[in-house]
């Protein structure tokens, strides 16, 4: 579906996100915590048909009270042009450490969910998911 | 401006967790898209989402361009008084739409 000039694009500057890219987005919003896997729960379903619109739901396990609850939750992803999704801010007025939205995906790919603890502690959950009709790169159909 | 879609529950019991949904339409422009001309279709995206109750702040969320049009997102709050839970959306050129829903506290 793209075009020789949208792949020249590509190819000739760095506009897809790697994994390598994931991991300083992933830095630039968490710093240096460590990240633990449990606690959180990244629902994707696991075949997309399509990319431009795919329901994504992150719970995290979390009292939600003053002293223990969720700062922040980060999604993000491996082979989008930009490795990050949403980040959001929440706290104990939450209640519940729960959100959901509608996400891109171009490509198939790794999707990682990151939640930030009161405490410091970061927690993470990842998701494999395999676009059929792939986002973001398609040419405009008007 | 666009159009703002929003479901609060009208009334809630004191400290109980109520979900808030909410839809706006926008086209959510990635940037990286290429139009008929051939040239990159301007990114022209929401990035920011911030949801008030009563003043207080209690949810915000930061939008890339990965966010599918339309941005939809549902979460939670506790519903602790009478009042005006607000939503505003603020798009990339920095306009900013608002919308309030009114909450009834038992």
């Amino acid at each position: 579906m793209a075009g020789g000039g949208v792949f020249l694009r590509i190819a000739t500057r760095p506009a897809l996100a790697t994994p390598e890219t994931m991991q300083e987005a992933v830095r630039t919003a968490i710093g240096e915590a460590t990240v633990k896997k449990g606690r959180v729960k990244l629902d994707l379903p696991p075949i997309v048909e399509n990319g431009n619109s795919v329901p994504c739901t992150v719970a995290v396990e979390s009292p939600m009270t003053a002293t223990d609850h969720v700062k922040a939750i980060h999604i993000f992803n491996e082979k989008n042009p930009q490795p990050n999704v949403i980040s959001i801010k929440l706290g104990p007025r939450a209640g519940r450490a729960a959100f959901t939205t509608r996400i891109r995906l171009a490509d198939s790919q790794t999707v990682t969910a990151i939640a930030e603890m009161s405490d410091g502690s970061c927690w993470s959950d990842d998701v494999d998911v395999i676009v059929t009709l792939a986002a973001c790169l398609e040419e405009s159909l008007h | 401006m666009a159009r703002a879609l929003i479901h609060v529950p009208p009334s809630a019991k004191r400290g109980e967790v109520i979900e808030i949904k909410t839809l706006i339409s926008h086209v959510m422009e990635t940037g990286y898209r290429i139009g008929v001309t051939g040239q990159p279709i301007p990114r022209d995206i929401i990035e920011d989402f911030v949801c008030t109750y009563n003043g207080e702040e209690v949810f915000r969320a930061k939008l890339y361009p990965a966010i599918a049009a339309n941005p939809f997102i549902s979460f939670f709050t506790i519903a602790t008084e009478r009042g005006t839970i607000a939503f505003s959306w603020t798009d990339q050129h920095g306009a900013t739409q608002v919308q309030t829903a009114a909450i009834t506290v038992e």
